[in-house]
């Protein structure tokens, strides 16, 4: 269904972004109202408005190539291969899902396709991903990782960390910043001294600003990276200049924070990726993949909400990697034990 | 019959296991030169591709290790002084230690967390005397603190084996230790065993790490008064709590020595399952250290705050007679 790097390294056609684009569009809108509905309890980070970032991304990379996701990553997935309706069933907290519903919205892991996971203190992925990078290297593979973070990440001491050590070692690592000019509500004029790319540049990493609401200058900026990690040349840092649509979490369509102008909305809205590829493509094609891309995400709807739960029994299940058990909770009384 | 130190012992078993699988390397900081003495002459043996010298990141290379752990490496970080476990508290027990629930099966993360000196450094100051084991038992991660050579070697074995992330403490009190080895006594210990020092019949004492050697003295001192059983549990998570009740049928009683602060430290731990499961005739004792800080830099003000073998033997007494 998506799209990943050819072997030939010819860029993809049009129709092959728009029609990732357009998945990951209404995948998140059917996600959306899987929320609202309540068959997805945790409520999602909607990353429409970013389409382009994903499928750039996503149309640079290998299958096998390793990502660290973030919160907002469902269409990073979908873009480097996952199953839609695997991806869906995770959310849905459903055994069927790619992580077997114990990662859901905000921590997928998909091996299949090289999605280690996502961690929850923002910009952790990216001394992860150049941990696994490194590895891969060491191992003679020219395989490479990609951490893709937002805006907020860019302060934290550990990804900063992360850049020197990719950087000190050559590390076959490109950092994906996509800046939605939002740190959950604080605006990046409050969040950023000096620039995003200039984190980079410190360490001496090459960084480009590149604009995030067109996948094909997405594609090529994310492509240069992963050539310059495969030949060996160390890392890469590309931000991506985008805007999220909707609230950072669906926990706004109830609390409505205001820290956004509406008319800034409004504005980004205007560039809406998607349309912007749309345009790009005959009409009866776009008419033809929307049609395919319904049936898919009618079909991921169907499989995630047909996925069994998981009996809370197993609750202990996956817990350690070697199969130790933990105790219950409530301890064994003395004459049920045996000595 | 060779003398074999505590450092001697860690390091024989690193490079064994660097030796066996080549996976396994090193992250720490000033490794190459080897300041802990844990990788000495392993960079010469191994190269700069397995003995990696970090820069001052411990958040980053905590997590780097992690990555390349769920990329099939088995790493090893050293850290050199017990607060650093604080600073990574997070990456280890909220990431590495959840990658494999979270993923429902599909990560492994094998990195051993090693700290060569662990707990009280006389006159080193206030933040650099910590032995924050009981941390990482609350949250679930393996992790083992050997009191011997031979239990240092073993655990630390296995640790590098293990497919789980497991901290491993070596206690500063037990670094001066040398131990009469033969190459059998090299062999790895299981994770979650525990080791019967001296058996008694009168009181069982808990010994974690370095104070084995005190409850083996107090023993010795009381000898002719309370048979006393020292208990050294090897790993606190997981804990070899049959070992324990085997020991408590015997005795009905206990008393748990504990390098960790008072509050919801591992002997509140053990205290509380040995109350909520097994037998004893008499209410069971803890010393530990009190919350709060080791004082810094005058030795004796430490001194004054940590389990001590006259403590020791007075609650030994007291809770003979109780119950």
């Amino acid at each position: 269904m998506t799209i990943t790097a050819r072997p030939d390294g010819s860029a993809p056609r049009p129709e092959d972004f728009y029609r990732t684009m357009r998945l990951i569009r209404r995948f998140e809108e059917r996600a959306m109202d899987l929320v609202r509905s309540g068959e997805i309890v945790s409520g999602i980070h909607p990353c429409i408005g970013q389409e382009a970032v994903a499928a750039g991304t996503g149309a640079a990379l290998r299958r096998d190539d390793i990502m660290l996701a973030n919160h907002r990553g469902h269409g990073q997935l979908l873009a480097k291969g996952s199953q839609p309706g695997r991806l869906l069933a995770e959310m849905a907290g459903r055994t069927t899902g790619v992580a077997r519903g114990r990662g859901g919205s905000f921590h997928p892991s998909d091996f299949s396709v090289g999605v280690l996971g996502s961690t929850g203190s923002v910009g952790h992925g990216a001394p992860l991903a150049a941990g696994a990078a490194w590895a891969l290297a060491r191992s003679g593979s020219d395989r490479v990782a990609v951490s893709v973070f937002g805006d907020g990440a860019v302060n934290q001491g550990a990804l900063l960390e992360s850049f020197n050590l990719a950087a000190l070692w050559q590390v076959p690592v490109v950092f994906i910043c996509e800046n939605n000019l939002y740190a959950t509500t604080l605006p990046i004029g409050a969040n950023v001294a000096g620039s995003v790319t200039g984190r980079a540049e410190a360490f001496g990493i090459p960084a480009e600003s590149v604009d995030g609401m067109d996948p094909e200058p997405v594609y090529a900026a994310v492509a240069r990276g992963v050539a310059r990690a495969r030949a060996g040349h160390g890392p890469t840092f590309v931000e991506f200049r985008t805007y999220r649509f909707e609230g950072h979490h669906t926990f706004e369509l109830t609390t409505r924070p205001r820290y956004r102008d509406p008319e800034e909305v409004a504005r980004w809205q205007a560039r809406d990726p998607l349309a912007l590829q749309a345009g790009r493509i005959p009409e009866d094609l776009r008419g033809q993949i929307d049609a395919e891309v319904e049936v898919i995400v009618a079909e991921a709807v169907r499989y995630a909400l047909a996925g069994p739960k998981p009996d809370p029994a197993d609750a202990r299940q996956y817990l350690y990697a070697s199969g130790l058990q933990t105790r219950p909770g409530v301890a064994a009384r003395a004459e049920e034990r045996t000595v | 019959m060779p003398k074999l130190s505590y450092t001697r012992a860690l390091n024989q078993a690193l490079a064994a296991e660097m030796e066996r699988d080549p996976a396994v390397f090193v992250l720490g900081e000033d490794v190459r030169h080897a300041l802990t003495n844990v990788t000495v002459g392993l960079f010469d043996r191994f190269g700069p591709e397995r003995i990696v010298e970090t820069p001052l990141s411990e958040q980053a290379v905590t997590n780097f290790a992690t990555g390349a752990a769920m990329a099939g490496l088995r790493p090893v970080v050293e850290y050199q002084i017990p607060f650093l476990l604080l600073l990574v508290f997070e990456q280890i027990v909220n990431q590495a230690n959840k990658f494999p629930m979270m993923s429902g099966g599909q990560a492994r993360v094998p990195v051993t967390y090693l700290l060569p000196a662990a707990g009280w450094r006389s006159g080193w100051g206030a933040q650099h005397s910590d032995e924050p084991y009981s941390l990482f038992a609350h949250y679930g991660v393996k992790t083992v603190v050997p009191a011997t050579p031979a239990d240092a070697f073993g655990l630390f074995t296995s640790a590098i084996r293990d497919d789980d992330p497991v901290v491993v403490f070596a206690p500063i009190g037990s670094l001066a230790m040398r131990q009469d080895v033969t190459p059998g006594d090299l062999v790895p210990v299981p994770l979650g065993t525990a080791r019967v020092h001296r058996e008694g019949h009168d009181v069982t004492v808990v010994a974690i790490g370095h104070l084995v050697y005190d409850a083996l003295a107090v023993a010795d001192q009381l000898a002719d008064q309370v048979s006393i059983e020292v208990l050294d549990p090897r790993t606190l998570y997981p804990f070899d709590w049959d070992a324990l009740a085997t020991s408590l049928a015997k005795t009905g009683r206990l008393v748990v020595v504990d390098d960790s602060n008072r509050t919801c430290g591992m002997a509140a731990e053990i205290l509380a399952t040995a109350t909520e499961e097994m037998h004893l005739v008499a209410p069971p004792r803890r010393i530990t250290r009190p919350d709060g800080a080791i004082l810094g830099s005058v030795p004796e003000l430490d001194l004054a705050l940590q389990p001590s073998r006259q403590v020791l033997a007075d609650t030994v007494l007291k809770v003979v007679k109780s119950g």
